[in-house]
C-alpha cells in the first residue's frame, strides 16, 4: 500500500483480504439473507486522485449470466447510474431501492495530511511520524468505508428478489468493458434539482391529504419522526466522534512531548506515552466504527422515507387525476381507466410498500441489535485494554 | 589511689586489645603511670585506627589539636550552651529518657566550657593522670550501675555527639529510637562499666572487643559521664573541687565532674604528643575528636554519622570564620526536614467583603513537631496578596544568593473578578478551588525547602495572627511598575553579558532547563487543549445522549426502544465521566505543568543570579586591573602623593575581588545544590502526579467498563 499525500494518491487496497479490525462486518446496516445464487463482493479498489476504481466480483449460479465467476472494473459514477436507473424504473416504485453509496470523500484526510506536512517543522520527529501514521490509518478507514458502502449497495440489490433480476443491474455486473455512463450534464443536474423541489413541495401538499390506510398513516408519522431524530442523533454522534478524535489527537501530541521531556527527565514517563498513544488509536478505532454504523443506519432510514414519500405522491397524483376527470365529466372512461390504473398501481405499491416496510423494520431492529452489541463489546474491549496498559504503566512508575 | 595501681589497671584492661592489634598501645602503655589514666582513651583512639574502621578519626588525630581549636568550633559549642542554658540541668537529668535531656547534657558540657571554669579543669590538667581520675569511679560502683539501669548513658553519649552540630533536639528526634534500638550495646556497656570498677583488671576490654569496636568508646563516655549523671542525681550540692576531695566526687556538682571527664580527654591528647597549652580550646578540639570517634562507631546510620563528623573538622580546618557554618547548618536542617512532620493545608476559602473590594481568605493550618514553632498546630487566615507578599520577601532575600524560591500562582484578574462579582457558578467555584490547591502546593514547596523554612518571614506567615497587609503586590501598582522596569533591564543585561562559562555543568544545565521549559510550555498548551476537547466531548456526549433518548422514545420496537434509552443513560454517564476526567486532566496534570513552568522560571532566575555575581566579580577584576595600571602610571610619573591613594584603592579592590569571587563561588555552589534538589523534587513530584493522573484515568476506564457491561445484556435482549 503506497501512499503519498502530496502527489497522486494511489492506494491499492484489498480491504477484506487483510483483517484490520475495521472491516468487522460486511453488512453493517443490513442483514442480508444471501442466497448462494448471486454473490457479489469488491475485493479490490484502486484510488487515483479523485477517482476510485472498484473491482466488482460476482459469483453466480444463475443462468442469466454467461459465466459463473467474473470481475469487472467499476467507478463510483457507474454505481450512481445504476441507482438512478433503478429509481426511474416505474415498476419499482413500490420498492425500497437501496440508497446510492455516497461519493468517496478523501478530501478531509488529504487536507489534514497536507496540513501535517506544513506543520512538520513545529513537531518533533516522533510526533510527526505518529501523526502521519494516525492520518494514514484514518485515510485507510475512509477508504475502506467507501468500498464497503459500495459493496453493501450491490449486495442489497442482489439479495432483493425483484431488483436482483433487473437488466441494468445485470449489465452492471457483467459487462466487462468500461460502462462509460453518461455523466449528468448541467441541465440534467438542474432538472433533477428542480424535480426534487417539486417533490418536496408536493410532499407538503400531500401531507394535508388524509391517509386511507392506517398502516401507512402510522408508518408515515413514525418515519417522519424517526428520520428527524436519527438525523439529529447522527449529527451528534458525528460531533462526539470528532471531539473524541480531537482528544485522541491531543493524546498523541502529549505523549510525543512527554516522550521528548522524558529523555532528560524520567525514563518511566516513556511508558506513559505509549499508553496514551494506544488510548488514542483505540478510541479512534472504536469511534469510527460507531460513526459508520450510524451513518449507514440513517441512510437506510432516510432512503425508506424517501421511497415512501414517493409512493404516496404517486398515489395522490392518481387520485387527483381521477378527481379532475370526474369534475370535467369528460373522457370519463379514460379517466376512470386511468384512475383504475392508478388505484391498481397504488394498491400494488401499498402492498409491496407494506412488505418492504415490514422487512425494513425487522432489518433495522436486527441491525441495531448487532451494532449495539458490537459497540458495547468494543467499548469494553478497549476500556479493558486501556486499563491493562494503565495498570502496567502505574506499576512501572511505582517500581522505579 | 596509687598511680601504679591504675597503670596496672589499664595495662590489664588493654591486654585483649593488644592481642587484637596494636603495638601503639604497647607504646603508650610503656609510658609511665603518671599518664596512665589517659591510656584507655588512647587505646580507644588507637584501636579503631589500627582497624582502619574510621577514617575521620584518623584525620582528626593527625590534625593537631591546635588547629581544631579554632573559633568556629568554639562557636558551635557555645551556642547551644546559650540556647539551652535556661533548662534546669538537674531536672532534666532526672528524666534522662525524655527528649529534652540532650539539652542539659549539653549544658553540662558547655557550662564548664563557657563559664565554669577552666579552673577545675586546669587543675586536672596540671596534675594530669594523677589518681583522682581513677579515684572517682571506685566508690561509685553500685550507684553507677544504678545510673546505667536508668539508661542515661546511651543518651549521655549522644549529646556529646550532638553538641558540635548545634542542633541537639534535631538529633534527638531520630536518635533516641536508634539508641534504644540497641539496648544490647548499652547493656554490655553496663556490664563493662561495672566490671571495670568491680575488678579493675582483665575484663574491661575483652568483652567490648569481641563485640564491636564501639564499646570501648561507649565505655569511655560512660566512664566519663556517669559520674556526672550520678553526681546530679545524688547531689548534695557541692562541696568542692573534687581534686581536693576525690572521694567527695558524688556530692559535687555535675559541672565540676564533667570537666574532669573532658579533661581526661585533653590529657589524652597530651599523651598523643599534642601541646595542650590552651586547655580550653583543647577540650573542644577533643570534642571534635570525640564526635568523630563516636560517629563511626555508633550504630547510627551512615547518614547521621557521616555528616556530623564531616562538617565538624571542616570549620576548624578552613579558617574562615563563620561562612561554612551556616552551610553545615543547612545540611543538617535538610536532614531534619525529612525527619520532621510539617503538614500545611489550606482550607475554607471564604469571600470577605463585597464588590470589587472583596477578597478571598484562606485558612492556613499547620501541623508540626518542629521546635521552632510555638505550638504543634495552629491556624491563620491569609489572603491571596499575603501569599504574594511572602514570595516577594523571600525572593528579595534569597534569590540573590542563588536559591530557587518557589513562585506563587499568578494573579488572575479575570477569575477573581468573577468571584468578586459573586456569581456562585461553577467556573468561579472551580477557580477558587484551583487557586486554593495552587496556594497549598506553593506553601508546601516553601516549607519543604530547608533554608526557606528557616526564614523568619515564613514562620511569621504561618504563625502570626495579624499579618500586616502586604503591599506592592498589586498587579500594576507603582512598585509593580518599577519591578517591571527592573525586569526589563535585567533581561537586557542578560543579553549583553557574555559569560565565558568555566563550568560545563552549569552550561549544560541551563540549556537543559531552557529546553525543558519549552517542552513544558508546549505540553501545557496540549493539555489545555486536551481539557478543552474533553469538555467539548462531554457536551457532545450529553447531546448525543439526549438525542438517543428521543430516538428511543419514538422507536416502535419496545426492546430496541428500551435499549436505546439505556444507551442514552450510558451516554449520560459517559458525559459525567468525561467531565470528571477533564477536571482531573486539568487538576492533576495541567496544574502540575503550570507549577513547573513557574518553577523553571525561578530556576532560571537563580542561574541569572549566578551570572550577575559573576559579572560583578569580573567588573571588579577589571576595576582592579585599571587601578593597577594607574598605580603603574603614577609610579612611572613619580607622583608619590597620589601613589598612596592608588595603593589604597588597589587594596580595596583586591578585597572586593576576593569578596566577589567568594560570592560567586558561594552562589554557584548554592545554585548547583538547589538545582539538584529541584530536580530530585521534580522527579518525585512528576512521578507522584502522573501516577495519580493515571490512576484517575484507570478509574474512569473501570467505570466505562462497568457501564458498558451493564448495557451489553440490554443490547442482546433486542429481539
Amino acid at each position: 500500500m503506497e501512499y503519498d499525500p502530496k502527489h497522486t494518491s494511489t492506494v491499492v487496497l484489498k480491504p477484506f483480504s487483510q483483517s484490520h479490525g475495521v472491516g468487522v462486518a460486511r453488512s453493517v446496516s443490513v442483514d442480508l439473507n444471501n442466497d448462494a445464487s448471486l454473490l457479489i463482493d469488491i475485493p479490490d479498489a484502486l484510488c487515483e486522485r479523485d477517482k476510485v476504481k472498484f473491482t466488482v466480483h460476482t459469483k453466480t449460479t444463475l443462468s442469466s449470466f454467461q459465466k459463473p465467476d467474473f470481475s469487472v472494473p467499476r467507478q463510483h459514477e457507474d454505481f450512481i447510474w445504476l441507482h438512478d436507473a433503478l429509481v426511474e424504473t416505474e415498476d419499482y416504485a413500490g420498492l425500497i431501492i437501496p440508497p446510492a453509496p455516497p461519493k468517496p470523500d478523501f478530501e478531509s484526510p488529504r487536507e489534514k495530511m497536507h496540513k501535517l506536512g506544513e506543520g512538520e517543522a513545529t513537531m518533533t520527529k516522533e510526533e510527526y511520524t505518529k501523526m502521519k501514521q494516525e492520518l494514514e490509518a484514518e485515510y485507510l478507514a475512509v477508504f475502506k468505508k467507501t468500498v464497503q458502502v459500495h459493496e453493501v449497495f450491490l449486495q442489497r440489490l442482489s439479495s432483493h428478489p425483484i431488483l436482483s433480476k433487473d437488466r441494468n443491474f445485470q449489465i452492471f455486473l457483467e459487462y466487462d468493458q468500461d460502462l462509460s455512463v453518461r455523466r449528468k450534464n448541467a441541465k440534467e443536474t438542474f432538472g433533477s434539482f428542480f424535480k426534487n423541489m417539486v417533490k418536496s413541495a408536493d410532499e407538503v401538499i400531500i401531507s394535508g391529504i388524509k391517509e386511507v390506510d392506517d398502516f401507512f398513516e402510522q408508518e408515515k408519522t413514525f418515519l417522519l419522526d424517526y428520520s428527524s431524530k436519527i438525523k439529529d442523533s447522527t449529527a451528534r454522534a458525528e460531533k462526539m466522534t470528532r471531539s473524541h478524535k480531537n482528544v485522541a489527537d491531543d493524546y498523541i501530541h502529549i505523549s510525543a512531548t512527554l516522550n521528548s521531556l522524558s529523555v532528560d527527565d524520567n525514563t518511566a514517563l516513556k511508558k506513559f506515552t505509549n499508553v496514551e498513544g494506544r488510548v488514542a488509536s483505540d478510541e479512534e478505532l472504536k469511534l469510527t466504527e460507531l460513526l459508520r454504523y450510524y451513518m449507514l443506519d440513517i441512510q437506510a432510514a432516510k432512503d425508506l422515507l424517501y421511497r415512501r414519500a414517493r409512493a404516496l405522491a404517486d398515489y395522490e397524483n392518481s387520485n387527483k387525476a381521477l378527481d379532475k376527470a370526474r369534475l370535467k365529466s369528460k373522457d370519463i372512461t379514460q379517466a376512470e381507466e386511468h384512475q383504475q390504473q392508478c388505484l391498481q398501481k397504488f394498491d400494488k405499491l401499498s402492498e409491496s410498500g407494506k412488505r418492504e416496510l415490514t422487512s425494513f423494520k425487522g432489518r433495522r431492529v436486527v441491525a441495531f441489535r448487532k451494532n449495539l452489541i458490537e459497540m458495547a463489546e468494543l467499548e469494553i474491549k478497549h476500556a479493558k485494554n486501556n486499563m491493562a496498559l494503565l495498570q502496567g504503566c502505574i506499576e512501572l512508575l511505582k517500581s522505579n | 589511689m596509687d598511680p601504679s595501681l591504675s597503670a596496672s589497671d589499664i595495662a590489664s584492661s588493654t591486654k585483649p586489645l593488644s592481642e587484637a592489634s596494636s603495638p601503639p598501645v604497647m607504646d603508650l602503655l610503656s609510658e609511665p603511670a603518671s599518664e596512665a589514666s589517659s591510656a584507655p582513651m588512647v587505646d580507644l583512639l588507637m584501636e579503631p585506627a589500627s582497624e582502619g574502621s574510621s577514617a575521620p578519626m584518623v584525620d582528626i588525630l593527625s590534625e593537631p589539636a591546635s588547629e581544631a581549636s579554632s573559633a568556629p568550633m568554639v562557636d558551635l559549642l557555645m551556642e547551644p550552651a546559650r540556647e539551652g542554658s535556661s533548662a534546669p540541668m538537674v531536672d532534666l537529668l532526672m528524666e534522662p529518657a525524655s527528649e529534652a535531656s540532650s539539652a542539659p547534657m549539653m549544658n553540662l558540657l558547655m557550662e564548664p566550657a563557657s563559664e565554669a571554669s577552666s579552673a577545675p579543669m586546669m587543675n586536672l590538667l596540671m596534675e594530669p593522670a594523677s589518681d583522682d581520675l581513677k579515684e572517682p569511679p571506685k566508690p561509685d560502683i553500685d550507684p553507677l550501675a544504678d545510673i546505667l539501669n536508668d539508661t542515661p548513658l546511651s543518651e549521655v553519649k549522644t549529646p556529646v555527639a550532638a553538641m558540635p552540630q548545634e542542633t541537639p533536639s534535631d538529633l534527638f528526634d531520630d536518635e533516641p529510637s536508634e539508641l534504644f534500638a540497641e539496648p544490647r550495646q548499652s547493656n554490655t556497656a553496663k556490664q563493662q562499666q561495672t566490671s571495670i570498677f568491680d575488678e579493675p583488671d582483665e575484663d574491661l576490654f575483652s568483652e567490648p572487643l569481641g563485640e564491636a569496636s564501639k564499646n570501648p568508646q561507649n565505655d569511655f563516655f560512660k566512664e566519663a559521664l556517669a559520674p556526672v549523671a550520678k553526681a546530679s542525681n545524688v547531689c548534695g550540692p557541692l562541696s568542692d573541687n573534687y581534686n581536693e576531695h576525690p572521694t567527695d566526687i558524688f556530692t559535687e556538682e555535675a559541672m565540676t565532674t564533667l570537666p574532669s571527664a573532658v579533661s581526661t580527654v585533653s590529657v589524652n591528647s597530651k599523651t598523643n604528643g599534642v601541646h595542650s597549652d590552651e586547655e580550653e580550646p583543647d577540650i573542644f578540639a577533643e570534642a571534635t575528636v570525640e564526635l568523630s570517634l563516636d560517629s563511626p562507631r555508633n550504630d547510627r546510620k551512615k547518614k547521621g554519622a557521616a555528616k556530623p563528623s564531616a562538617p565538624a573538622p571542616a570549620p576548624s580546618v578552613s579558617a574562615s570564620a563563620s561562612k561554612p557554618q551556616p552551610k553545615t547548618l543547612e545540611e543538617l536542617e535538610e536532614e531534619v526536614e525529612d525527619k520532621f512532620e510539617l503538614n500545611i493545608s489550606i482550607t475554607n476559602p471564604e469571600k470577605v467583603g463585597d464588590g470589587m473590594n472583596a477578597y478571598m481568605a484562606y485558612k492556613v493550618s499547620t501541623q508540626t513537631t518542629l521546635p521552632m514553632f510555638r505550638s504543634k498546630t495552629f491556624t491563620v487566615r491569609r489572603r491571596f496578596s499575603d501569599f504574594l507578599g511572602l514570595y516577594e520577601k523571600l525572593s528579595d532575600k534569597h534569590t540573590p544568593n542563588g536559591y530557587i524560591v518557589p513562585p506563587p500562582p499568578e494573579k488572575s484578574i479575570m477569575g477573581m473578578t468573577k468571584v468578586k462579582v459573586g456569581k456562585e457558578d461553577n467556573s468561579s467555584a472551580e477557580f477558587v478551588e484551583r487557586r486554593r490547591a495552587a496556594l497549598e502546593r506553593y506553601l508546601q514547596r516553601v516549607v519543604f525547602h530547608p533554608s526557606l523554612l528557616q526564614d523568619p518571614d515564613v514562620r511569621e506567615f504561618l504563625e502570626r495572627d495579624d499579618m500586616p497587609r502586604a503591599h506592592n503586590t498589586q498587579a500594576l501598582s507603582g512598585a509593580g511598575f518599577l519591578k517591571m522596569i527592573n525586569r526589563a533591564t535585567d533581561s537586557l543585561s542578560k543579553m549583553t553579558i557574555k559569560m565565558n562559562e568555566s563550568d560545563v555543568w552549569f552550561e549544560e544545565k541551563l540549556q537543559e532547563v531552557e529546553a525543558e521549559d519549552q517542552q513544558l510550555r508546549k505540553l501545557h498548551i496540549m493539555v489545555d487543549s486536551l481539557v478543552g476537547h474533553r469538555k467539548e466531548l462531554s457536551v457532545n456526549t450529553g447531546g448525543f445522549a439526549k438525542s438517543v433518548a428521543m430516538l428511543g422514545s419514538s422507536e416502535d420496537n419496545t426492546a430496541l426502544s428500551r435499549a436505546l434509552s439505556q444507551l442514552a443513560e450510558v451516554e449520560d454517564k459517559m458525559e459525567q465521566l468525561h467531565q470528571e476526567q477533564a477536571a482531573s486532566d486539568s487538576f492533576c496534570f495541567a496544574e502540575l505543568l503550570a507549577d513547573y513552568i513557574r518553577l523553571l522560571g525561578s530556576v532560571r532566575a537563580s542561574f541569572d543570579q549566578r551570572m550577575k555575581t559573576w559579572q560583578r566579580w569580573q567588573d571588579a577584576q577589571n576595576m582592579l586591573q585599571k587601578k593597577r595600571e594607574t598605580e603603574a602610571k603614577l609610579l612611572w610619573a613619580n607622583k608619590p602623593d597620589k601613589l598612596q591613594q592608588a595603593k589604597d584603592d588597589i587594596t580595596e579592590w583586591e578585597a572586593k575581588v576576593t569578596q566577589y569571587e567568594r560570592d560567586f563561588d558561594r552562589v554557584s555552589a548554592t545554585v548547583r545544590k538547589e538545582v539538584l534538589r529541584f530536580e530530585k523534587e521534580k522527579a518525585r513530584d512528576f512521578k507522584k502526579q502522573i501516577i495519580k493522573y493515571l490512576e484517575s484515568l484507570l478509574q474512569s476506564q473501570q467505570q466505562l467498563i462497568k457501564y458498558w457491561e451493564a448495557f451489553l445484556p440490554e443490547a442482546k435482549a433486542i429481539a
